[in-house]
């Protein structure tokens, strides 16, 4: 039997495995998909990653090989696929010599985030070629693909910058670029750089209505503050609106919390089988790849303690909820306790309001903030301010 | 130009016609098979629910239960040796308010009438027995044990492939524009190719049935093409339902279903939208929006569920309620016109009335006397996968679990894709959730040099 394997060999996941190897732990694996370990950042292939974990700047592949490098000495096992879990670390694996069984004393899931594709985004119109997502399109003009010239890009976040990046080293010139709400959601390098560096033309309050085109994409239909508008294109690339990549807890029947997407855990990562513990951007949408890593070594530093059996038993646990213009809030229950609880979460919409934590009927934290929804929001409470509680609940007023 | 010579030309690569040129190879004709797009299943064949009907609510004494009965009991007979899947999981007819209650006795009654015996009418505990996550208000049900699932895909694409094997000849990117009738044989006028010399045509148009059949007389029937849009659920949601969950039929159409998938999705669909448009079928955001509210009412659940993609198919409706199947023998015409949502269970039955309809007008039939039976690959869960085989190709759509021998093999002859939906279609691949996220770049590499203009724009 495993002590540790970790599903999904991304920042999360090979920051995770580094931190167990460091500690001194044995029969740690990772489990990986592909063909390569190192996760998204492999195709992201521009300036922008390593600051927060490595202090320094990497490209996307230079960041992911860094990431390989480090967890140097962990098993990490490639084209293996996690078709399904079971209860206590049991796990059934699809690998090239055939289906396994294995069980491990702790799992952790990190299996990231994907963007969402048109077909869940529900979107009117004809199905040609030529549709795609940041993730694909990187992955594709890395390898000289070049599915359309004109495309249009639906979206500001800061994936639809880094497609436009994409675009420009690919010879790539898109259209324009799209957001429905009244304003660019990336804070960098936003719609000025767009506009003034790449020539692309970044319109707010702008929906796309409905795909055009027979075999490929020919244009597209908007509402440009309202009013219809054609646009000619060959191409749409949908950005962001992220989604845990979730499907293995949710359906082994582990409990999901429907706000973020991903898996509810404890202040120790813990899933709601406590053999199974869950990081990095598979917990919610979206943090950047830093983040993701960072979060990977503080779920690493709870198996640790898990494995040395000074984990509290998770039953002790109290549940913890958003309320008003709170969209989540994670961790999702809290064992009250210890120096200090740590809660990440993000508005619904843009807000200017009190944020609070109710103890059950007991204000324990208040703080007046200015907030906008891609932006989190972050919280630390006294342990002690929890004991003999029942419930938590943060309201953003 | 000199035309090749056939025995029987059909026209339309759909279900329906890939049936019928299954049949008519198997009877020993020489037999083409013309599609104008660059694949089989290219139109109305191609959205589906994708359901096995037993033909249970069909309209007593029409062609359609005869022919939907006999598709039935044809595919359960064939299935096997085709390598097709067949899920038995039973349907569900669910009401949902006192007046669908009381219509309750008069479908279990026609159920029988029509020879399915086994249907029964239920009380509410018991559908909420079998359907635990159906809402609340369920009235009571009708169970159809035996409804089932079954790839809407791969079973046209196996009758393809069995008559391909037995000597067939197919011809993609073949539309017919233009034919005439002399001296006992059709000339059929194909765009930017060489004319088709056929004794017999059949008319399998689909949703362009009035168009063609306009080549041999003033088309009976008008198709007007009625949209039905999809939703599909990831997989998570499949358990949220045993069985096939049917609504009380309304006037036009069979209601909105929620039923479970062969590749194990949830699916909520149809609409009914009379359109225009024959060929392209568009989704529409606030249908699809509609349609997952609906779903969520009826299966509270549901709306905690991912949504994987939508999709939308044209069904060929007439004038008329029923199959339009005629021969017209002073024509050497055979009409296999208005199937509309029946076409994918009827067509095993409508193409062993096609060859009742030549043996009565046109001739006698030589059955090949040891035909091979090709099997196609299995996408479903339901037998074993690739995935799930030692010495496994790399996983190439993760979503899906679809490895790279099996895209390479939908590549290759026989019959391989001729579009990147023929290659989703026949492997699955880039129809999970991701929807390409994850697998775009792979797929694309393996694609590209078989199907022009992918990546290379």
């Amino acid at each position: 039997m495993h002590n540790v394997t970790i599903i999904g060999a991304g920042p999360a996941g090979l920051t995770a495995a580094r931190v167990l190897l460091q500690a001194g732990i044995g029969g740690v694996q990772v489990l990986e998909r592909n063909p390569q370990p190192g996760g998204l950042p492999r195709f992201c292939d521009h300036q922008g990653w390593g600051m927060w974990d490595m202090h320094r700047l990497y490209t996307g592949p230079r960041y992911a090989a860094e990431l390989v490098r480090r967890a140097a000495g962990a098993d990490i096992l490639i084209n293996t696929t996690v078709t399904a879990l079971e209860p206590n670390g049991h796990l059934h694996i699809s690998t090239p010599g055939g289906p396994e069984y294995l069980q491990s004393r702790i799992v952790l899931l990190a299996t990231g985030i994907r963007e969402k594709p048109r077909g869940a985004r529900l979107v009117s119109g004809t199905r040609p070629w030529g549709v795609t997502t940041t993730g694909a399109f990187q992955e594709m003009a890395q390898a000289g693909q070049i599915p359309f010239r004109r495309p249009v890009i639906i979206g500001s976040e800061l994936a639809a910058f880094s497609a436009l990046l994409t675009a420009r080293h690919a010879g790539i010139k898109p259209v324009a670029m799209f957001e429905p709400g009244p304003r660019i959601l990336a804070r960098r390098p936003g719609g000025l750089i767009a506009r003034a560096v790449f020539g692309v033309p970044v319109r707010t309050n702008t929906q796309l209505l409905e795909i055009r085109g027979i075999e490929r994409v020919e244009s597209v239909l908007l509402a440009r503050n309202g009013r219809p508008e054609e646009l000619a294109c060959d191409g749409v690339i949908f950005t962001g609106q992220f989604t845990p990549e979730a499907w293995l807890p949710r359906s082994a029947g582990l409990q999901i919390d429907p706000a973020t997407g991903g898996p509810a855990i404890d202040n120790f990562f813990r899933c709601s089988d406590p053999a199974y513990f869950a990081t990095g951007n598979l917990l919610r949408p979206v943090e950047h790849s830093g983040f993701a890593a960072l979060e990977g070594a503080r779920a690493a530093a709870q198996i640790l303690r898990a494995l040395r059996g000074e984990l509290p038993p998770p039953q002790a646990a109290i549940p913890v909820t958003p309320g008003g213009a709170l969209r989540y809030i994670y961790p999702q229950r809290i064992i009250p306790g210890g120096a200090q609880l740590q809660l990440y979460g993000r508005a619904s919409h843009a807000h200017k309001g009190r944020l609070r934590a109710m103890a059950d009927d007991t204000l324990v934290f208040e703080r007046l903030i200015r907030i906008l929804p891609e932006r989190r929001i972050s919280l630390t409470l006294p342990g002690a301010a929890l004991a003999g509680r029942k419930s938590l609940a943060v309201i953003l007023d | 130009m000199t035309a090749a010579s056939f025995d029987i030309a059909i026209i339309g690569a759909g279900v329906v016609g890939c049936a019928a040129w299954r049949a008519f190879t198997l009877a020993g004709l020489d037999c083409v098979l013309l599609e104008r797009e660059a694949d089989i299943i290219s139109g109305a064949s191609k959205g589906n629910s994708a359901i096995l009907h037993t033909g249970f609510d069909a309209a007593p004494g029409t062609l359609e239960l005869a022919c939907v009965r006999e598709g039935y009991r044809q595919y359960r007979a064939i299935h096997e040796r085709l390598g097709l899947p067949l899920l038995e999981t039973g349907a569900m007819l669910a009401a949902w308010s006192e007046e669908e209650l009381e219509k309750l006795p008069g479908i279990r009654a026609q159920a029988h009438q029509n020879g399915v015996t086994d249907v029964t009418q239920i009380t509410a505990a018991q559908v909420r027995a079998r359907e635990p996550g159906l809402a609340d208000d369920v009235k009571g049900g009708i169970w159809i044990p035996g409804e089932a699932l079954i790839d809407p895909w791969s079973a046209p694409l196996a009758y393809a492939r069995q008559a391909l094997a037995n000597g067939g000849t197919l011809r993609l990117n073949a539309e017919v524009t233009s034919g005439s009738f002399s001296g006992g044989a059709w000339t059929l006028n194909i765009k930017n190719t060489a004319p088709i010399r056929a004794r017999i045509v059949i008319n399998c148009a689909g949703n362009f049935g009035d168009l063609v059949e306009a080549i041999a007389r003033p088309s009976p029937f008008t198709i007007t093409p009625r949209k039905g849009q999809f939703v599909v659920y990831d997989k998570p949601a499949h358990d949220l339902v045993q069985s096939i969950i049917l609504p009380v039929p309304a006037a036009r159409t069979k209601g909105i279903v929620i039923t479970r998938t062969a590749f194990g999705n949830l699916l909520v669909g149809p609409t009914a939208e009379d359109q225009p448009e024959r060929r392209l079928a568009t989704t529409g955001s606030a249908t699809l929006n509609a349609l997952h509210e609906a779903g969520c009412r009826m299966l509270p659940a549901l709306s905690g569920m991912e949504i994987t993609t939508a999709y939308a198919g044209l069904r060929p409706a007439t004038q008329f309620k029923d199959y339009q199947i005629e021969a017209l023998p002073a024509q050497n015409w055979i009409t296999a016109g208005g199937i509309r949502s029946t076409g994918l269970t009827g067509a095993l039955g409508i193409a062993q009335h096609l060859r009742g309809l030549y043996e009565a007008h046109f001739g006698t039939l030589k059955p090949l006397p040891s035909p091979l039976w090709p099997r196609v690959p299995n996408l479903t869960e339901a037998l074993p996968r690739p995935h799930a085989q030692p010495g496994r190709s790399e996983i190439i759509c993760h979503c899906e679990m679809v490895t790279r021998d099996e895209i390479a093999a939908a590549l290759a002859s026989p019959l391989p894709a001729g579009s990147i939906g023929g290659l989703r279609r026949r492997t699955r691949c880039m129809m999970g959730r991701c929807q390409g996220f994850y697998c775009s770049r792979r797929v694309l590499e393996l694609a590209a040099p078989h199907i022009p203009g992918l990546a290379d724009a």
